[in-house]
């Protein structure tokens, strides 16, 4: 496999490109998850993100400002979410569903004078001396400044999961919602702190799509990514790490199939494009084998919080 | 069977309305694979179904339905349509052949056309443009742009169409150089630009520089702007990256084609049938050679087209071999149509085997 000796720094370039819009979206499902609340949005909050950071991006001549525009879009955006399913005590699933919809429907109007433009580039990671060293200077350190954002991202939620008190009240309110009430935190905020949390990184993983990795706006752009991300989370069993390592196998095998193909290596194409849906069952399977059918799924995911209840 | 006869007395119904208004207008439905501004293929038909509906003006109704799935989905829609007292339905993607076939069968009264397939049937006709007329253009000028003797083509699906494409791209331009290689990447969509752009990254860290794309999406270009490489406008101009690194382009020019059509249902003289048109019948339009393009080239490649367009020549004349180096057609023997329609081998000189 002369092409894998040839151009590995170029491979793991692109791997980590591929991966960061699916990393910044199951990172920001993942809090969400943690908090009990499953939002099946993930796909509409990008494609919002994407169309307003572009069209921020585009607007201010700042790729920056492009990014926070996104993430301001795709936590907006989950507020309606959240006062359906928090305030209204709506079935989340359904909600999450509709939300996909509006947000494919919200963006291609946004979006309609956008096609065509060319969004401003993005920063680079430039270290002199380092940025250019032979084999991880052009693998791991000329990227955009937001892969290293997604790679912090995952570093803060592991340590506010595992060693801060709100992070472990986070993980309460998700784990028995009445018992966090009990307590006496306040579990539809908290909610719909998490549900904000989740639509800003879905938003600026789809701006990462519309900003760098495209660069361009496209309707439908996402084409199915936000959903590759819900399938993280589960792969991930609701660790950080693991997200990480998740998206970077799922990105990987992507870029990895199609580098092969250039290169003329005979792949089964097919199989390759199936096998990180496979290893995602498999590890359901693994999960509810080793912990006698209960999972490692938050316990109270995906159930409406009433207080008289 | 209750629910049966309920969905044949609305079918009933919807057909009698739809005849009782036939007079003064005609109902065309248009389905579409991607979003209507996808910047290529589907926009195109999109914007040849608002050039029909001008055309026609109060005489012609059009529905529109965009981003349908190829597969049971699009049974869906289409019954849909056709219970909204459609007369005449376009389907305007290769994967929506059996779902037209299948709803048509149900409205015998309804007519259809379906782009790029080969199934047709009383009320369904089948409609395509010889996109390897204009694939041969491109495949000439890659062959003189390449620098490094590598050019990539981003594959959809292993359908006939899209393999003649390849076939046709890689013969002339390795008339231009005998030692081209063409990487080809099958990426499983018409539509991802994400996955596009993944592709076109995965050629250029090959050392491809010229980008042949049969998807939908502007994706391969914008890449091809950041990177460096030249591409060509698919099915749209793709103007907006002009002079480079678009250097040329197929335009599908659909509208011609849906006014005759539509007219002739007004006209009550519509018949089914199996066409098949490219540049001298005006349905393949090939856009301005730009960039770097040196002059002497821009000249040869016009005069192809002229070439083309007369008859005068035919991008599949012999001598060409198959891949595994059997003979296919002699010296100065043409392609007939229906090797063409159902063509599943690769020219020999191109590496790699077509997924099955």
């Amino acid at each position: 496999m002369d092409f894998l000796l040839a151009n590995p720094a170029l491979l793991i370039a692109s791997v980590m490109v591929a991966a960061t819009p699916i990393l910044l979206a199951s990172i920001g499902e993942l809090i969400t998850e943690r908090a009990g609340v499953l939002n099946l949005g993930v796909e509409g909050m990008m494609i919002t993100g994407a169309i307003c950071g572009f069209a921020a991006a585009v607007g201010t001549d700042n790729p920056a400002l492009g990014f926070l525009a996104a993430a301001a879009g795709g936590a907006l955006l989950s507020l309606l979410f959240a006062i359906l399913t928090q305030f209204a005590l709506a079935n989340q699933v359904a909600s999450g569903l509709s939300l996909t919809l509006f947000g494919l429907g919200l963006s291609s109007l946004i979006g309609q004078s956008y096609g065509g433009l060319n969004p401003p580039r993005a920063y680079r990671l430039d270290i002199p001396g380092l940025s250019d060293l032979p084999f991880v200077g052009r693998a791991f350190l000329q990227h955009d400044l937001m892969v290293y954002v997604s790679l912090l991202l995952v570093a803060g939620v592991w340590v506010f999961l595992n060693y801060t008190r709100a992070g472990l009240i986070l993980r309460a309110v998700g784990e028995n919602h009445d018992a966090a009430h009990a307590l006496g935190y306040k579990v539809v905020l908290i909610r719909i702190a998490a549900i904000a949390f989740g639509g800003a990184c879905a938003g600026m993983g789809g701006a990462y799509l519309s900003l760098i990795r495209v660069p361009q706006w496209t309707d439908g752009m996402t084409a199915g990514a936000g959903w590759i991300a819900l399938a993280i989370v589960v792969f991930a069993s609701w660790k950080p790490w693991r997200a990480l390592l998740g998206a970077y196998l799922f990105g990987g095998i992507t870029v990895l199939q199609l580098n092969m193909q250039a290169a003329g290596v005979n792949v089964p194409v097919q199989l390759l494009s199936m096998s990180p849906y496979v290893i995602t069952i498999l590890v359901l399977v693994v999960i509810s084998a080793r912990s006698g059918g209960a999972g490692a799924a938050p316990a109270s995911l995906g159930r409406i919080f009433h207080v008289t209840q | 069977m209750k629910r049966r006869t309920l969905l044949a007395s609305a079918a009933a119904l919807a057909l009698a309305s739809g005849a009782a208004f036939a007079q003064d207008v005609t109902k065309v439905g248009f389905v579409y694979v991607g979003p209507v501004n996808d910047g290529g293929w589907s926009q195109h038909h999109h914007e040849a179904a608002m050039k029909m509906k001008e055309h026609f003006g109060d005489q012609v109704e059009l529905v529109e339905q965009a981003s349908v799935p190829e597969g049971a989905d699009a049974e869906r829609v289409l019954t849909q349509m056709a219970l909204g007292g459609a007369d005449l339905i376009f389907t305007t993607s290769f994967g929506y052949m059996d779902p037209t076939i299948n709803v048509a069968a149900k409205f015998p009264d309804v007519k259809f056309e379906h782009a790029t397939g080969y199934k047709t049937a009383d009320n369904v006709s089948a409609y395509s443009a010889r996109f390897y007329e204009g694939r041969a253009i491109e495949g000439f000028l890659a062959g003189h742009m390449s620098k490094t003797g590598k050019i990539g083509y981003i594959g959809s699906f292993p359908i006939p169409e899209v393999i003649r494409g390849i076939n046709s791209s890689y013969i002339h331009a390795a008339k231009v150089n005998p030692d081209i290689e063409i990487s080809v990447v099958w990426i499983s969509t018409w539509f991802d630009p994400a996955k596009e752009a993944d592709a076109t990254q995965a050629l250029l860290d090959q050392g491809v520089d010229v980008v042949l794309a049969h998807t939908d999406s502007t994706a391969p270009l914008a890449i091809l702007k950041e990177k460096g490489g030249f591409g060509f406008g698919q099915a749209a101009d793709m103007y907006e990256y002009a002079p480079e690194p678009r250097i040329s382009s197929i335009i599908d020019e659909w509208a011609p084609y849906y006014i005759e059509r539509v007219q002739a249902v007004i006209d009550g003289t519509w018949k089914s049938h199996n066409t098949w048109q490219g540049i001298g019948d005006g349905m393949v339009g090939i856009g301005e050679i730009t960039g770097p393009v040196p002059a002497e080239v821009k000249a040869e490649a016009e005069k192809m087209v002229e070439d083309i367009a007369s008859g005068a020549y035919h991008p599949f004349t012999g001598p060409l071999n198959k891949q595994d180096g059997s003979a296919w057609l002699a010296d100065g023997e043409v392609a007939d149509d229906g090797t063409l329609a159902g063509m599943n081998f690769y020219v020999e000189g191109i590496t790699g085997d077509i997924p099955q």
